[in-house]
């Protein structure tokens, strides 16, 4: 049954607003006594919060909110919002890796300023994201990206001192505005054509047909341009290295894990509602094919991604392209859906769902690890990296686990999830799309095993000392490890939830 | 559930090992290694198979339960033996706890992660011989690698990272290959089968309900993925000539993780070439007999002439082994019930033999710090026991009769004499025989010069007997080593029970 069935419907965005009031909160906590701030109350506040929303979200999966076992999706003011399985999944991640990323921050945070501020923006960017995955309606799409994109600019420029900070911040937010644009165009576009902003309206009106293909291609190819930034992929990736590199390294954890995610929640949805395959694919002779594009768009962006992320020196800087590799990944699940694939879609977009789950702990893990060794002082490249393990076993472990996952080794969340992701998408009928990811899967493991050999292998340099032991940080890390682990064996709830909110939406 | 308590109890080992100081870590690893030991002798002693596991037999200690719904096919937890597993899963047991021991000497840093590494890679080991689901053989065996990364690049010699990272990428590749080549064949199989057991894809591969995948016709088909496959194991087993990877791993690898890649890492991949390439796609293979088999009698020779040439000991045994594994293909080739046991039973001896040996390298190298053959002379006076044993492990190595190597090698060469897959098949077993020569040649060239003769040594060690703790597991292979030899059938009766179904299919008849 429902939970809190006799309740408003309103009462099924409680995630979002849980998230909203506990930023507003961490801002009255900061107000109330601005001269001195207490780091510890602030990251545990925007941690309870986090961890709050998202075991709300959990709740309602459970219970089957917005699900069919319900009634189905919970549509809100006037179809702006709509609270379905999808929504609540995607909730969930962003909530997992926004308290992972409070947590850490309390260390990472500890001798600078503007603390509340700091975790305020962080919970601020979750409400955006959660927003996102609820949107139905190409303006609330447009308002939630900007609510989660902006407190996202604050954050990469965080550090006010450090140029490659505010140098990070500049070029996301002027890229990020050059997209908002084009995004916005492309929604102006699809509206001249089919008179609606709401997604299964768009949908209504492309069944009856249009004159306006030339008008409608362009639309929606912007739009998909949109997406491209807001998930690192090529063409739009170019922000993402610069971004993820300056920015503090728990922004880039938050950035590359939820930001993305939110990115490709949006993605799925507009496709698979306001445009379906079926419907854009019979209008103008097929001309609006965007399984083709994004087939295309993760091909190059994979390949793109791998291969620049084995070339670079900087440890945070290979993560960043790994992130641009797994966009590449991710984007599978958009690519091969097919018009008559029925069960098939939902099961690999619901693999590719299961994936940005997997990597929302793998991938936050892997940053946070990157902003202990920047806590302790260390440089950034891999020989800066040397030796860490004969100082810091727990976190080199931590570490290995994560790297070893992303590159879709056993026996770790990483292989479970990319192999769901391969198989549903041969079983789609796109095997070279799934042999092009597992070549690229394969290839990814030389510049990962580069990271665990410096932890590991290769000898210390004399000075190599680490001072602190950030409690906070080995929580979050060894939580993210955990986890990554425990999504082997404890996959079957994930994959089966994934799949199932997935095949809703067809 | 006695597999899952072993495959447990032996995880938990290594996890209590990670955490112990070092001081205690070796001792305790022993200690704790002793109860997957009693564990497999115990699944020995109570073993009721019968029949092939993957064509339909009576499984032993089988679990069967879902674990995923994902897509089309399930995944189940399904693990069980039979006679080609059950003698691997207690050479495994056996052969991890008496190098742990063999590690007390040699391992001097950092032993709590060394040994916690060795007994993690025994689970995964344990675990790729019993599982029999795809998916869950595939992480094990992925697994197993992680361990042994490890173990060569922290614990190895002056070139350790470069072999490690060899090693690595070698098998990872290799894995990749197979892979996709078996990936095809299910996807082949289409809805003919609704879960990625082992038994019902070989099954439905037996009742011919191969289709077509990706543009490729059924036979096809099963070439491409018997090829992939081939490939797959080879790199692991290794045929040469995708073997470049193991003297440089053998070399660096400290001695008792060499003992483990020798000893039981390479029977990964015969015994995943006999599970997957023999059993599966029988026509194919024999389509396929006339490279196999030159591919065999070329490793034989190749890895003996190349040992040959060698002047480090431990690079001598190690190309052996690649002399020895072709033999193993041979017999895998011939289809026959002493061709494919004689294999299997080759497998283990050869898992004993080639322990043994790296151990006695490697007990010699303790005290002298050196493996070069010209660097000492009448090792033999100051070392009897330790020179002893390695001549006794030399003579098992060329096949003396009582010993392992002779009854696995002998059921080899009648097996394929035997063989009726191709007409030349006579032909390229003598060929392969001629490595037995060679053999000899090379082990009796390095004990006449190492161990026999006037004392001599370069060195500034003194050259004493070692102590017990390295001579005890020794002398425990070579006799291990001689009971096997002198009744096979310990072994042999329930590994020729599990291969006939496989020589029914394909064709002895």
């Amino acid at each position: 049954m429902t939970p809190l069935q006799s309740t408003p419907e309103w009462v099924a965005t409680a995630p979002a607003i849980v998230l909203a009031l506990t930023g507003l909160a961490l801002l009255l906590i900061d107000t109330i006594d601005p001269d001195s701030t207490n780091n510890g109350l602030l990251a545990g506040t925007a941690t309870l919060g986090a961890l709050a929303a998202g075991g709300i979200a959990g709740w309602f999966l459970i219970g089957g909110t917005g699900m069919e076992s319900t009634g189905g999706a919970i549509s809100l003011y006037g179809d702006a919002l709509v609270v379905d399985g999808m929504s609540l999944f995607f909730t969930l991640i962003f909530t997992s890796v926004a308290a992972m990323v409070s947590v850490a921050s309390y260390d990472y945070l500890a001798d600078q300023r503007y603390q509340g501020e700091f975790y305020a923006l962080v919970l601020f960017a979750a409400t955006g994201m959660t927003l996102m995955g609820m949107s139905n309606s190409l303006a609330t799409v447009f308002v939630s990206l900007e609510l989660a994109s902006l407190p996202s600019y604050a954050l990469v420029a965080f550090l006010k001192e450090d140029r490659g900070s505010i140098e990070a911040g500049l070029k996301y937010f002027l890229i990020g505005a050059l997209s908002s644009a084009v995004f916005a165009f492309g929604i102006s576009l699809v509206f001249a054509v089919t008179g609606s902003l709401v997604l299964p309206e768009i949908a209504a009106s492309l069944a009856e047909g249009t004159e306006l293909v030339g008008v409608l291609g362009l639309g929606v190819l912007m739009i998909a341009g949109g997406f491209a930034f807001k998930t690192a992929s090529v063409p739009f990736h170019f922000w993402a290295p610069e971004a993820y590199e300056g920015a503090p390294a728990p922004v880039s954890a938050f950035l590359s894990s939820a930001s993305k995610a939110a990115g490709f929640v949006v993605a799925f949805r507009v496709f698979t509602v306001a445009f379906p395959l079926g419907t854009v694919t019979s209008i103008g002779g097929g001309s609006v094919d965007w399984s083709l594009l994004f087939a295309l768009l993760a091909v190059v962006t994979m390949t793109l991604g791998n291969f620049a992320a084995a070339t670079q020196q900087n440890v945070k800087r290979m993560l960043a392209y790994s992130s641009i590799g797994h966009a590449g990944y991710a984007l599978i699940g958009l690519a091969a859906i097919t018009v008559d694939g029925g069960a098939a879609n939902g099961d690999v977009l619901g693999a590719s769902m299961a994936h940005l789950f997997v990597y929302g702990f793998m991938n936050t893990g892997a940053f946070l690890f990157i902003a202990m060794v920047e806590k302790w002082g260390l440089g950034r490249t891999f020989e800066d990296y040397n030796g860490i393990a004969s100082k810091a076993p727990i976190a080199a472990a931590a570490m290995t686990v994560f790297m070893f996952s992303l590159a879709g080794l056993p026996p770790f969340g990483g292989f479970f999830s990319k192999y769901a992701l391969f198989f549903s998408a041969i079983e789609s009928g796109f095997w070279w799309l799934a042999a092009v990811g597992a070549v690229n899967s394969a290839l990814s493991l030389f510049y990962y095993s580069r990271v665990v050999k410096a932890m590991w292998i290769e000898e210390p340099s004399a000075n190599l000392e680490i001072g602190s032991q950030p409690v906070g940080m080995y929580v979050a890390i060894v939580f993210a490890a955990v986890g990554t682990v425990l999504l082997l064996p404890g996959s079957q709830p994930v994959i089966e939830t994934a799949q199932t909110v997935a095949a809703a939406l067809f | 559930m006695i597999i899952e308590a072993l495959i447990a109890v032996t995880f938990l080992a290594a996890l209590v090992t990670f955490v112990l100081p070092d001081r205690y870590a070796g001792k305790a690893a022993f200690a704790l290694s002793l109860a997957p030991v009693v564990g497999s002798l115990y699944m020995w002693q109570q073993y009721d198979a019968s029949g092939n596991a993957l064509l339909g037999g009576n499984i032993a200690f089988e679990t069967d339960v879902v674990w995923l719904q994902l897509g089309q096919y399930d995944i189940h937890w399904m693990v069980g033996v039979d006679g080609i597993s059950m003698p691997l899963v207690v050479l495994t047991t056996i052969l991890t706890t008496l190098a742990i021991v063999s590690a007390w000497t040699p391992i001097s840093e950092r032993q709590s992660q060394f040994f916690g590494l060795m007994l993690l890679m025994e689970a995964n080991l344990l675990g790729v011989f019993t599982a029999l689901d795809f998916f869950v053989w595939f992480i094990f065996w992925e697994a197993v690698l992680l361990p042994m990364y490890f173990l060569i690049g922290v614990w190895g010699g002056p070139r350790r990272k470069y072999a490690a990272i060899k090693f690595f990428v070698y098998t990872n590749i290799a894995s990749l290959v197979m892979f996709i080549g078996f990936v095809s064949l299910v996807f082949g199989l289409g809805d003919s089968i609704t879960s990625l057991r082992l038994p019902e894809i070989a099954q439905a591969l037996q009742a011919g309900q191969l289709g077509s995948f990706a543009g490729l016709s059924a036979g096809a088909l099963a070439s491409v993925a018997f090829i992939a496959m081939f490939i797959g194991f080879a790199v692991k087993v290794p045929v040469a000539p995708l073997h470049t990877w193991l003297p440089d791993a053998h070399v660096e690898a400290p001695t008792p993780v060499s003992v483990m890649l020798a000893g039981v890492l390479l029977k990964m991949g015969t015994y995943a070439l006999l599970r997957f390439n023999f059993t599966m796609l029988p026509e194919t293979a024999r389509a396929f007999a006339l490279p196999i088999a030159l591919l065999a009698v070329a490793s034989v020779i190749y890895g003996a002439l190349l040992a040959l040439a060698q002047q480090d000991l431990k690079r001598i045994v190690a190309y052996s082994s690649v002399s020895s594994m072709g033999y193993v293909i041979l017999g895998l080739i011939a289809y026959t019930t002493y061709g494919v046991g004689g294999a299997t039973f080759q497998m283990v001896a050869h898992g004993l033999i080639s322990g043994l040996m790296f151990m006695a390298v490697g007990v010699i190298y303790n005290t002298t710090h050196t493996r070069m053959v010209g660097d000492m002379s009448g090792i033999a006076d100051r070392m009897p026991v330790t020179a002893g044993i390695f001549v006794a492990g030399a003579f098992g190595y060329m096949g003396l009769p009582l010993m392992a190597g002779f009854a696995a090698e002998f059921f080899i060469f009648k097996g394929a004499f035997e063989s009726t897959v191709m007409e030349a098949m006579p032909l390229f077993t003598g060929a392969a025989m001629f490595g037995i020569v060679i053999v000899a040649g090379y082990l009796l060239f390095a004990m006449q010069r190492t161990l026999f003769g006037p004392f001599r040594f370069d060195g500034d060690y003194d050259i004493t007997e070692a102590p017990f703790h390295d001579v005890a597991p020794l002398a425990v292979l070579l006799l291990l080593t001689i009971v096997l030899g002198v009744s096979p059938d310990i072994f042999f009766t329930m590994i020729q029970d599990a291969v006939t179904p496989i020589l029914e299919l394909g064709g002895a008849f």
